[in-house]
């Protein structure tokens, strides 16, 4: 006996568009499941992880504080995987961008002014590209695999922070503490509303590239080389379209976002660098780039769930005493879930015995 | 099963088909369908493009489901979910388009769909085997990607034999082969009927149905309007039944060029070599050619003689080691792309039409875009890089109505057109541009023979009215019929051109061998695809 997947002629459109919903059905129905064997009540659990941080403003606004970063690294992932292009390494981007960002503040805390913002906004943006250009020119130029080549780049980046925060960087009024200095008031990002709570213009930042990137995608040519280039490479090559240009471009978009949500989360969410100042987000937003169907305005929405999986992750922990590590269990669910919805919608299992003795039988 | 039981008319038929229907969008592909197949016999289904052909086979052999009717498959009503249903009756198909894997082996192709019990060593032995039986030479160890179309038609023929089929259907197997292949292939099918096996064969070629078929249905615009013996009629009553009206013959004005050695050429091709692009390519040796404005110039050659490497070379997907290698209107384009040489005024078409041409899962506007948007940047592209749909859209409704492209819906897929309206739509998207160079490679393969002598018309006038025209094709008597002169391609090399009034078939067929240029031919079978040895 043998299982199979057998592609269906006709997938149903009805089922795709459904798709990320019934994935979030499965999600929390074994979610449900896991709870029940750790012992808590499913519903008030369930209840405590998704419902209760959308019932007040402040962890409204630390929604938007965890979705800005997730956000933005998935609408340029998505870019990346449409063209063809893996690039795992977003992480890795985040963190650089965020340590470019940082020379400013860090290294030049005198210099101050309105414009040291923007300087800064725009060095994460130059960091993050600059990273994911190595992966992307080792691909154009000789043929590496990206996917490992970005991989790996992340833990050179995370042990890269850790050595900087500990060593040069490492404040000097900071008691030995593996902090760089605190970002002086005109390095930090400002919140939307100040008075309700932290949500900083890291989301907006991300709405924009949402819209942007949707137009982009959908309605100029550039986008129209991105979608021929993932689609089909023979064609694209026909068209008059550059293969190592395309594998640039779009890691360099993919690198620019992240780098600038890593300054974004820097500066707006957390005031300095840290050794870790990511839960993970870049690797994350690979989940919301698929739930988001690689679609911009998707993104946007699955982020808002994907930062509702961290919330309600500290959320349990705090009232019904389970481990934040919940979270991560969560989210490898839901991914699980979205890629089996979208291979199943796609195909069908088949249980098959022996093809060749049926072929007979007839 | 109960075959015993039936009445001898019923258990005599192999596969019935009654009523069959099947609607997409507001198009009935197919509608109320019926005929039948008896083993032993090889069946025709004729139709001009577009008619149903392939959706009704695609239906046979599960990869389609129809809305209404019953197939019976000996007497019994089945229902095909699945290819894999269509196998374990014993239904087996070679697709009009090939769904070969290019990044594996001919062997592992096979092994593939042979469900992976069987051992690759013996998978290839057995390939081997059945492809000698046949006469099919394949070689199960080289990449699919590397070869030529000819060849993986071979490798589709003989997976399909592999699976002992009691009915294998063929969706227009022999238009991209030359005579002498196809000439083997009827071998081939020949052999396979007196084995007591049923063929259904889909051509557009109708002198080799009415040579190799016991039976024709003929559909047109979906229904079946007429069974007929293939053998009592002429190609001519045939056609006019496929189309409803009589077929026109090509009109090959003179050339106009009195002097072409006092005009510039619209292309030059000087001395053009260079290695191949993979283990089993070939290398182009030295190819120099001239075409002038206002005449056709003819490529004829086996397939995978380099025909698809020159066609890469000249439309600049590959680049050439010195830019005045190839020079299009007086301009060196060797180190241009293809938008490049395309600015320079050429345009191409190329023998793939899916995955090449056209881009399978966009619309036919957005693959408008794919070849035009370099040269009517400013037609199709606003400012900001926005593509103007609507521009798109209406030079659609242009093309499409130029050559009569039929389709389901305004903007559908191009994978949903049938095979020879995309090729229409692929070469009419060039015509649209009334470019001063037109490079077509396999410019009607598997088009009808209506729709064939349109666009044979067409690029006729395209050269009348004073562009060069460059044609790339295995189908001799279309060149004869187009082209002012013709030049042979071998193995990588390529003749002198002969003018098409002095030329004969049999001077070409062995040019085509590798005799041409005065030199020996070293090979001993001047059948065989490849030309490296
Ligand atoms: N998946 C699809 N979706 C929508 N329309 C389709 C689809 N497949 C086929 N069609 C339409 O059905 C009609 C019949 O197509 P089919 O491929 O059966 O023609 P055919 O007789 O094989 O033609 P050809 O000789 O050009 O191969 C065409 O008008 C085509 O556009
Ligand atoms: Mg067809």
């Amino acid at each position: 006996m043998r299982v199979e997947l057998v592609r269906r002629p006709h997938p149903s459109a009805l089922y795709g568009a459904l798709s990320p919903f019934l994935a979030l059905l499965i999600t929390a129905t074994l979610g449900a499941i896991m709870f029940a064997i750790l012992g808590k009540a499913p519903h008030l659990a369930l209840y405590a992880y998704f419902i209760e941080p959308l019932t007040e403003v402040w962890s409204l606004h630390e929604l938007l504080v965890k979705a800005a970063p997730l956000i933005l690294i998935a609408i340029g992932l998505s870019v990346c995987f449409l063209s063809n292009n893996w690039n795992i390494g977003a992480e890795g981007q985040f963190i650089i961008g965020a340590i470019f960002g940082s020379v400013l503040p860090v290294m030049f805390p005198e210099f101050r002014g309105p414009f040291v913002l923007p300087i800064m906004l725009l060095m994460g943006i130059l960091g993050g590209m600059t990273y994911a250009a190595i992966p992307a020119l080792l691909k154009a130029k000789l043929n590496t695999n990206e996917i490992l080549s970005s991989l790996m780049l992340v833990y050179v980046a995370q042990l890269f922070l850790d050595w900087l925060v500990r060593g040069p960087w490492r404040n000097p009024q900071g008691f030995n503490f593996p902090e760089s200095r605190n970002f002086h008031a005109d390095a930090v990002l400002p919140e939307v509303i100040s008075a309700s709570g932290r949500a900083h213009y890291g989301f907006v930042f991300a709405i924009i590239a949402a819209v942007v990137m949707w137009y982009i995608l959908n309605r100029t040519l550039k986008g129209f080389e991105i979608r021929v280039m993932g689609q089909s490479p023979r064609a694209g090559r026909f068209a008059g379209f550059s293969r190592a240009g395309t594998i640039l471009t779009t890691f360099l978009i993919a690198g620019g976002l992240a780098g600038l949500a890593g300054i974004s989360e820097v500066s707006g969410a957390i005031g300095q660098l840290r050794p870790v100042i990511s839960p993970g987000y870049g690797f994350t937003a690979i989940i919301v780039a698929f739930l988001g169907r690689l679609n911009p305005l998707g993104i946007v929405a699955a982020g808002l769930v994907l930062a509702l999986s961290y919330l309600g992750g500290e959320a349990a922990q705090i009232s019904l005493g389970v481990s934040n590590k919940v979270a991560n269990v969560f989210q490898g669910i839901l991914l699980f879930s979205v890629l089996a919805c979208d291979t199943l919608i796609h195909y069908r299992v088949r249980i098959a015995g022996r093809p060749s003795a049926e072929g007979q039988g007839v | 099963m109960s075959d015993t039981d039936e009445p001898p008319t019923l258990q005599n038929t192999l596969l019935k088909v009654e009523g069959i229907t099947k609607t997409f969008g507001t198009l009935k592909a197919n509608d109320r369908v019926d005929f039948d197949i008896v083993p032993g016999e090889i069946h025709a289904l004729l139709g001009e493009n577009g008619a149903g052909k392939s959706t009704l086979v695609k239906m046979l052999f599960g990869s389609l489901q129809p809305d209404s009717g019953t197939i019976k498959w000996r007497g019994q009503p089945v229902t095909i979910s699945d290819p894999m249903d269509a196998r374990a009756l014993g239904i087996g198909m070679v697709f009009q388009h090939f769904s070969l894997f290019e990044s594996l082996s001919a062997a592992e192709n096979i092994a593939l769909s042979l469900g992976g019990e069987v051992s690759l060593s013996r998978t290839a032995a057995e390939a081997k085997r059945v492809s000698d039986e046949y006469g099919l030479p394949i070689h199960p160890d080289r990449l699919v990607g590397e070869l030529s179309v000819g060849e993986r038609q071979r490798i589709e023929i003989v997976r399909c034999l592999l699976q002992q089929p009691e009915l294998i259907i063929l969706d227009e197997p022999t238009s991209v082969l030359t005579p002498q292949e196809a000439e083997k292939l009827f071998a081939t099918l020949e052999k396979v009927r007196r084995e007591g096996k049923s063929i259904l064969y889909i051509s557009h070629r109708l002198e080799e149905v009415q040579r190799l078929c016991d039976r024709a249905t003929v559909l047109r615009l979906g229904r079946v309007v007429a069974h007929c013996d293939p053998r009592a009629e002429t190609a001519k009553s045939l056609a006019a039944m496929m189309v409803g009206e009589d077929i026109h013959d090509v009109d090959r004005r003179k050339a106009v060029p009195k002097e072409p050695a006092k005009q510039q050429p619209v292309l030059v091709i000087d001395d053009l070599s260079q290695p191949p692009t993979g283990p089993f390519a070939v290398a182009l040796r030295n190819v120099a050619l001239e075409v002038f404005p206002g005449e056709v110039v003819g490529i004829a050659g086996i397939a995978g003689n380099g025909q698809s490497e020159f066609f890469e070379a000249v439309s600049g997907e590959r680049l050439q080691d010195r830019p005045e290698r190839i020079r299009i209107r007086g301009k060196n384009a060797g180190h241009d792309g293809p938008s490049g040489r395309r600015r320079l005024g050429a345009a191409f078409s190329p023998e793939e039409r899916l995955g090449h041409g056209a881009v399978p899962g966009f619309s036919l506007s957005e693959n408008l875009l794919l070849s035009r948007h370099a040269t009517d940047g400013k037609t199709y592209v606003g400012a900001l890089g926005t593509i103007k749909s609507r521009a798109l859209t209406s030079a659609l409704e242009r093309i499409v109505q130029a050559l009569d492209v039929r389709k389901s819906e305004a903007d559908p897929l191009a994978s949903s057109l049938s095979g020879g309206n995309l090729q229409k739509l692929i070469l009419g998207r060039e015509f649209d541009r009334a470019p001063a160079l037109l490079i077509a490679n396999q410019p009607t393969w598997g088009v009808d023979a209506g729709a064939a002598a349109h666009i044979r018309q067409e690029v006729i006038d395209l050269a009348r009215a004073g562009s060069g025209v460059l044609v790339i094709s295995q189908d001799l008597d279309e060149l004869l019929e187009m082209a002012d002169r013709i030049a042979v391609m071998s193995d990588g090399r390529l003749s002198e051109t002969i003018p098409t009034e002095t030329v004969t078939r049999e001077a070409l067929g062995l040019m085509m061998g590798g005799a041409g240029n005065g030199e020996a031919s070293a090979k001993n079978s001047p059948m065989l695809p490849e030309g490296t040895i």
